[in-house]
């Protein structure tokens, strides 16, 4: 009951702050309401148990992208408050769009069979009283390849390491080193020579 | 919640006294949160007396010597008491919205963090298993105050500061977190309190001295946090003699001292990292604690039935020991301010992206690489015979502990039975 309210506030917080971006016109206010939304969503997975994805969201999206956005913002706004205004035909195609969302979301909610499903003994409330405990040490071992809950009894297999994602996971970290370091270099100041500059005077 | 690791006791206790459990939960995150309130306000009190008073032993002069006794004592307070009867302006050019509710994200971010962050063997608001992740990310939300407090001022001085400051806050944030990583590598756990029992015993058990990436490691680490808090010589976000006051030239009164209530508690904060992970948490490093096996078990059944009295005694002589140890560590951060000078921003980020993100990123990649060099010369992972127990060993203990789940059914192997 208590995960339930905490759920029920959080689920306004994060719908508010979605709503306030939408409707407010300044655009580093909108920033603000994309915090509490972004944080309530945090929020709603620490009471799911899920401490990790809680804290990832934490740091990548509100601690990073939104200070990215704030600052991109600083340096590259005109006037001194920006104020974004939408034409009636951009608000009508995202209207569209939003409403094509919703509509797959809540078909796929209502077209699912919860009471079937193999998670769902343990309802919200069993997992934020912390009966079934944090999700961190079942994803750090499913990272190896260690997957216990899937281990059927009477099966030899079951105990081995199975494929883990540690590889496709090193793979894409990787890859965002090379984007990143790509970037800076395409960034980076030109030398310029002097034949380009004063060569003529 | 799978947190709130004391206030479970306290809603235990008012369960037992006929609350709901509702307000029991209420009643007990309540009582937690004016707990670490009073101390998130009482810190920042100390830490600006103590800071004008080492200004002034390292100037030549007395500091505040007057308000309470022979060594100024109340200055602090008779500061706030002045700051709250300000007048709360808000500058014509501002946003103004904006501009009020600026101070208040900085302060909450920056008490965000005092959340996870253990004084004690479990006494610690919410106990989680990412507790190292989570308080890095609280702390880079303090950031997003400072940016909304300078661009809401109207003011270009505020601008300037705001910029710098998330420059410096994003570039910071790297090497940071890389330095915090090399601890933890050794140590295998996020959990601070994990963290914190592990280095238990002699002095030899801390981090710091497990091997020599951990030791530059520490150093390196404090640097970087230095920054991240914008003390000096990396406080260019209010620079004094370019920017009037920086990100808080428009603001007054009490919201002026939210934003330094917000700068001192962060301070702690990062310094209490630091203890956590390098300087041996809360134990005294002389192995006084073992000669408190026996208070820990003393439970005279005192007020409460099953309060342990020696535990509590314990764990009170514990948090001394870590707020001492973060104190000092606060205290090397002002003495640093007020004998270098400050460094020009390129400088600032030259310092970050040339020199701290190489050191870490080696660091890092020695600490990984310093158990493999050990296995290889001297046939074990750590130069001490008696090596501290490491997180997988806790891990291991605490899963023999008899455990209310259901076990599955097929038990994990180890790697050793799996290559069998």
């Amino acid at each position: 009951m208590n995960a339930d309210l905490l759920f029920y506030l959080f689920a306004a917080l994060t719908c508010g702050g979605a709503l306030g971006v939408v409707i407010t016109q300044n655009i580093v206010r909108m920033a603000f309401w994309l915090i509490l939304s972004l944080g309530s969503v945090s929020a709603l997975f620490f009471l799911l148990g899920a401490d990790f994805i809680g804290a990832a969201q934490l740091l990548i999206y509100v601690g990073g992208t939104v200070v990215l956005l704030v600052f991109g913002v600083m340096l590259t706004a005109s006037g001194p408050y920006l104020q974004i205004k939408t034409s009636a035909a951009d608000g009508l195609l995202g209207a569209c769009v939003g409403g094509l969302l919703l509509f797959v979301l809540i078909s796929t909610v209502c077209g699912l069979e919860w009471s079937e499903l193999p998670g769902h003994q343990n309802s919200i409330g069993a997992v934020a009283e912390g009966i079934e405990g944090s999700t961190l040490r079942p994803l750090g071992l499913a990272f190896l390849g260690l997957r216990p809950d899937r281990a059927t009894p009477g099966d030899e297999t079951s105990g081995k390491l199975a494929t883990g994602y540690l590889l496709p996971f090193e793979i894409i970290s990787v890859h965002l080193l090379v984007v990143l370091i790509g970037a800076a270099y395409l960034a980076r100041a030109k030398r310029r020579t002097v034949s380009d500059d004063h060569g003529l005077s | 919640m799978n947190g709130l690791f004391a206030a479970i006791s306290f809603r235990e206790f008012l369960d037992e006294r006929g609350f709901s459990p509702l307000w029991a939960l209420l009643i007990a995150a309540l009582i937690h949160a004016l707990i670490l309130i009073n101390l998130f306000a009482v810190l920042p009190l100390f830490y600006i007396w103590l800071e004008r008073k080492v200004a002034g032993r390292i100037q030549d002069r007395l500091g505040p010597t007057r308000v309470g006794g022979k060594f100024g004592w109340l200055q602090t307070l008779a500061d706030g008491i002045k700051l709250i009867q300000k007048e709360d302006l808000a500058p014509g050019a501002s946003d103004k919205w904006m501009f009020r509710i600026a101070p208040y994200l900085a302060v909450v971010a920056s008490f965000a963090a005092f959340m996870v962050l253990p004084f004690s063997d479990g006494w610690v608001a919410v106990t989680l298993d990412v507790g190292v992740f989570i308080i890095l990310a609280l702390m880079s939300l303090e950031v997003l105050g400072i940016i909304f407090a300078g661009y809401s001022s109207g003011s270009k001085w505020a601008l300037f500061g705001a910029m710098r400051e998330a420059a410096q806050m994003v570039s910071y944030e790297i090497p940071m977190a890389l330095c915090a990583l090399v601890p933890l590598v050794v140590a295998g756990t996020l959990n601070f309190g994990e963290l914190g029992r592990m280095q238990s015993g002699l002095i030899h058990n801390w981090l710091i001295f497990h091997d020599p990436f951990t030791f530059i490691a520490f150093f390196t680490y404090f640097t970087v946090a230095t920054a991240s808090v914008k003390r000096a010589p990396f406080d260019l976000a209010e620079a004094e003699s370019e920017l009037v006051a920086g990100f808080h030239t428009e603001y007054s009164g009490l919201r002026w001292s939210f934003f330094f209530m917000a700068e001192y508690a962060s301070m702690f904060a990062v310094s209490g990292i630091a203890v956590l992970l390098f300087l041996g948490g809360w134990h005294t490093g002389i192995d006084l604690e073992s000669g408190f096996g026996d208070l820990r078990g003393w439970q005279p059944d005192f007020i409460v039935p099953g309060f342990t009295l020696g535990n509590y005694l314990a764990n009170l002589f514990g948090a001394k020991v870590f707020i001492l140890k973060a104190c000092v560590l606060v205290f090397v951060q002002i003495w640093v301010r007020w004998t270098l000078p400050r460094l020009r921003i390129d400088q600032v980020m030259t310092t970050c992206l040339k020199y701290l993100v190489p050191i870490s990123c080696v660091l890092f990649l020695g600490a990984i690489l310093w158990p493999l060099l050990l296995a290889s010369t001297l046939k074990r992972t750590t130069i001490l015979e008696q090596s501290p127990p490491t997180g997988r060993a806790l891990i291991s203990e605490r899963r023999t502990m008899p455990e209310t789940r259901p076990v599955p059914a097929v038990a994990v192997r180890s790697p050793q039975e799996v290559a069998e």
